[in-house]
């Protein structure tokens, strides 16, 4: 289902192996990839055109360091400059702004179906923990039933609502709220709208008024991460009616990408400010660039764990492949090894960085080498000589038992795990250490290649 | 306006790029270049049809053009018609709806089911068929009072059960309590469900059970309700729902806006589900069957036709 846009432009470098430097010629297909990733995760055709030309731009010449793949050097790229443009340039932009005197106004606006009166009670709850005094407006009378929809979640909740009266349109609802809200134990109001398209002048001349008769601190766009490439003309013409403050992404519990919210805050620049996560009230989260830029490329948080293999990668990297040439790998490396997998996080965790689907996960999960395991093995090699370490062949029978009452494991445990050395040894000796020891943590083919690119060197 | 007109008026932005494009691009050359066909391609692209669609139907028009004597833009038009009618007729154009029947409605929050069961109901009951709603939905704030009142506006029978009820003990009692009133037509809206939601498709496969067991050898009709906002996870939503319980149809709604429902031919294409009705609007009547010739038709019109 998710398409591995690594993977795939792992493939893609293949054939270019052992090449220093991203050149316009071997990172052409590559780019082609990108696009189909971006178009797939539908971003708009227009943005993914300026996108490709700006990854362009940072990728040509730059070098490709020992550690890493050309693949996954370009991949980091394509994730950084997401990861840039996902960014509000002002720090603060992605936060709520509070009027100086109350009430602070906040004004939903979107297509119909996107999850205002949903996101309207979200938005409250968050604000009440938060230890603010909100309140609700119901200011959507077109939808029948949308004004019972949240005065239920308002009780639900506990916090007052501003029903319209009959005869009272919108705009009238609105101002009656704001006039009585103090008086009402609420000092922010949140006004739920009715959806709209954007090209029905009634209903858009409607919310303007609203906006110009109440100039609210916030008005906010709620855009559901489902949306595909027609998302653009939508928020372009809401911004040019109302100046939307920011963006809330809805239904991001779902498997979509979410690529139209990149195309919309790339275009118009207002900031993603949350997300919504579940159907539950409590389901609003803050929005964080580095976990939708991974979204968006369909790979879970793996560029996390790039990073973090990188960075030790750097650190060792020198000193190992000075040991590797002089005596091969040995179970010093391979110590070493169940440290670094023991630094990068629990299994579990590591796993949930991963892309894929939930079913694909909990495979895995059951495929990964037991923590427990884990630990044993590292008592085993901790229990030998720095000799028995460096020169493997020297284990013999009283030795392994001598290994086995150190710590606390039985004799087949050791062989096992010399076994497993001895064909991972034979893999080592092909590429480089770090290279394979990427593969190995995810940086290669995943997430097929982890069930079984990782076990040649741990027990199931 | 006519329902049809108001969903041709629509997507007219995108008729006029896809043609607009075309006519440039053909403009005194006489083979496709490169850059027509990359062109074509995110023209399609840009109506949600997926790159992999795209891709397929501009290598088809291209091939199709090669035969073709001249570079007529015209002739580049009925080609690129074609190949997403084509698509689209993948499935079955003689279908007409059983009698009686259990038309279930699923799909992803927000996409108008409750709206479209309305509609239905409104559109089946004219057409002779003695309906009744079943309030299906009782997760959602407000859900069951929504339908109530597109029940009243369409002038049909409901049944609904205490909020927060197990949705299949709320269609049990419709499908028993219609049954018993010669009721031919069931329309069950359902609470909006996200297709990765394990739990919750559970919760509709034992819907569809329990129409099975209440109301045994009557036809059910399993539509998936889709915004025609929808992206390519569209795909992913049909697959999802579809192996679960086998969907019969889709209802493509909010046509009425610049959305242009592309996604519907890839999954035509795809998974073989026939479209059967388009969404267009608010009101109780803004419901138009679909038919294949003319949505090609209006996904790429003809050059010389004033858009």
């Amino acid at each position: 289902m998710f398409d591995q846009l690594t993977e795939k432009i792992q493939k893609v470098f293949k054939n270019l192996r052992g090449q220093g430097k991203l050149t316009e010629e071997n990172i052409q297909e590559a780019l082609k990839q990108v696009r189909l990733a971006l178009l797939e995760a539908d971003v708009n055709v227009e943005t993914t055109k300026l996108f490709l030309e700006r990854v362009k731009v940072k990728a040509l010449g730059k070098e490709v360091s020992l550690s890493l793949s050309p693949g996954q050097v370009m991949v980091k790229i394509v994730h950084d400059e997401l990861i840039q443009l996902l960014t509000p340039k002002d720090k603060n932009a992605n936060k709520l702004k509070f009027a100086p005197a109350p009430p602070t106004l906040i004004l939903l606006a979107g297509l119909q179906g996107t999850g205002k009166t949903t996101t309207a009670a979200k938005l409250a709850l968050w604000l009440k923990k938060d230890g603010r005094r909100p309140g609700l407006v119901a200011a959507d009378l077109v939808r029948p039933a949308a004004i019972d929809q949240l005065a239920t979640l308002a009780k639900e909740i506990d916090v007052p609502i501003f029903k319209p009266e009959p005869g009272e349109k919108a705009l009238d609802v609105c101002l009656r709220a704001v006039k009585t809200c103090l008086q009402n134990n609420a000092n922010i109001l949140i006004l739920d709208t009715a959806g709209r398209l954007q090209i029905d002048e009634d209903m858009m001349k409607e919310i303007a008024e609203i906006h110009q008769k109440l100039k609210p601190t916030n008005i906010m766009l709620v855009v559901d991460a489902m949306t595909g490439q027609n998302a653009v003309n939508v928020a372009q013409a809401f911004h040019a009616r109302l100046p939307l403050t920011g963006l809330v992404l809805t239904k991001a519990d779902g498997d979509a990408r979410g690529g139209a919210i990149f195309s919309i805050t790339s275009v118009t620049g207002v900031p993603i400010q949350f997300m919504g996560v579940s159907e539950k009230m409590e389901g609003l989260e803050p929005f964080y660039p580095d976990r939708m830029a991974s979204r968006i490329l369909g790979m879970g948080d793996m560029l996390t764990l790039i990073e973090k293999a990188e960075e030790m990668s750097r650190q060792q990297a020198v000193e190992r492949q000075r040991t590797t040439k002089e005596s091969g790998f040995n179970l010093d490396d391979l110590l070493d090894q169940i440290r670094q997998l023991k630094k990068m996080g629990s299994m579990e965790e590591m796993i949930s960085m991963l892309p894929g689907d939930h079913t694909q996960k909990k495979q895995m999960a059951a495929n990964a080498p037991d923590e427990k395991k884990i630990k044993r093995m590292e008592a085993i090699l901790l229990s030998m000589t720095a000799k028995e370490r460096r020169f493997p062949q020297v284990l013999d029978g009283s030795r392994k038992r001598r290994i086995a009452a150190g710590s606390g494991t039985r004799a087949d445990e050791i062989n096992t795990l010399l076994k497993q050395y001895d064909m991972m040894r034979k893999m080592m000796k092909k590429g480089s250490l770090m290279g394979k020891a990427m593969n190995m943590m995810g940086g290669g083919g995943m997430p097929g290649g982890f069930p079984t690119g990782m076990p040649p060197g741990f027990p199931r | 306006m006519g329902l049809f007109e108001k969903f041709k008026n629509g997507l007219k932005k995108t008729a006029q790029q896809i043609s607009g494009n075309l006519e440039s691009l053909l403009k005194g050359s006489v083979k496709l270049s490169e850059a027509t066909l990359a062109q074509m391609e995110e023209s399609l692209v840009a109506c949600d049809m997926g790159s992999e669609t795209a891709q397929a139907i501009v290598r088809e028009v291209e091939e199709a053009m090669k035969r073709e004597e001249k570079a007529d833009s015209d002739l580049l038009v009925r080609h690129l018609r074609e190949a997403v009618l084509k698509r689209l007729l993948k499935t079955d154009s003689n279908w007409v709806l059983p009698n009686p029947v259990v038309v279930l409605l699923v799909g992803v929050n927000g996409a108008g089911k409750t709206t479209t069961a309305g509609k239905l109901a409104s559109r089946f009951s004219s057409d002779g068929r003695k309906v009744l709603l079943a309030a299906g939905d009782t997760f959602r704030a407000a859900a069951e009072e929504q339908l109530t009142e597109w029940a009243s506006r369409a002038k049909v029978e409901i049944v609904r059960g205490a909020h927060g009820a197990a949705p299949s003990a709320v269609v049990f009692d419709s499908l028993k309590s219609g049954l018993s009133h010669g009721t031919d037509c069931f329309i069950v809206d359902t609470a909006g469900r996200l297709h990765n939601r394990q739990n919750l498709m559970e919760e509709l496969k034992k819907v569809v059970r329990v129409v099975e067991k209440a109301a045994p050898g009557v036809k059910q009709e399993k539509w998936l309700v889709l915004d025609a906002n929808t992206g390519q996870n569209a795909i992913n939503q049909a697959k999802e729902f579809n192996r679960e319980m086998e969907l019969t149809g889709i209802v493509l709604t909010k046509l009425d806006g610049t959305a242009k429902g592309g996604i519907v031919v890839a999954l035509s294409e795809q998974l073989g589900l026939p479209v059967r009705y388009l969404g267009v609007g608010e009101g109780l009547e803004d419901l138009i069957p679909f038919e294949p010739k003319m949505f090609a038709e209006a996904l790429v019109p003809d050059l010389t036709v004033n858009v």
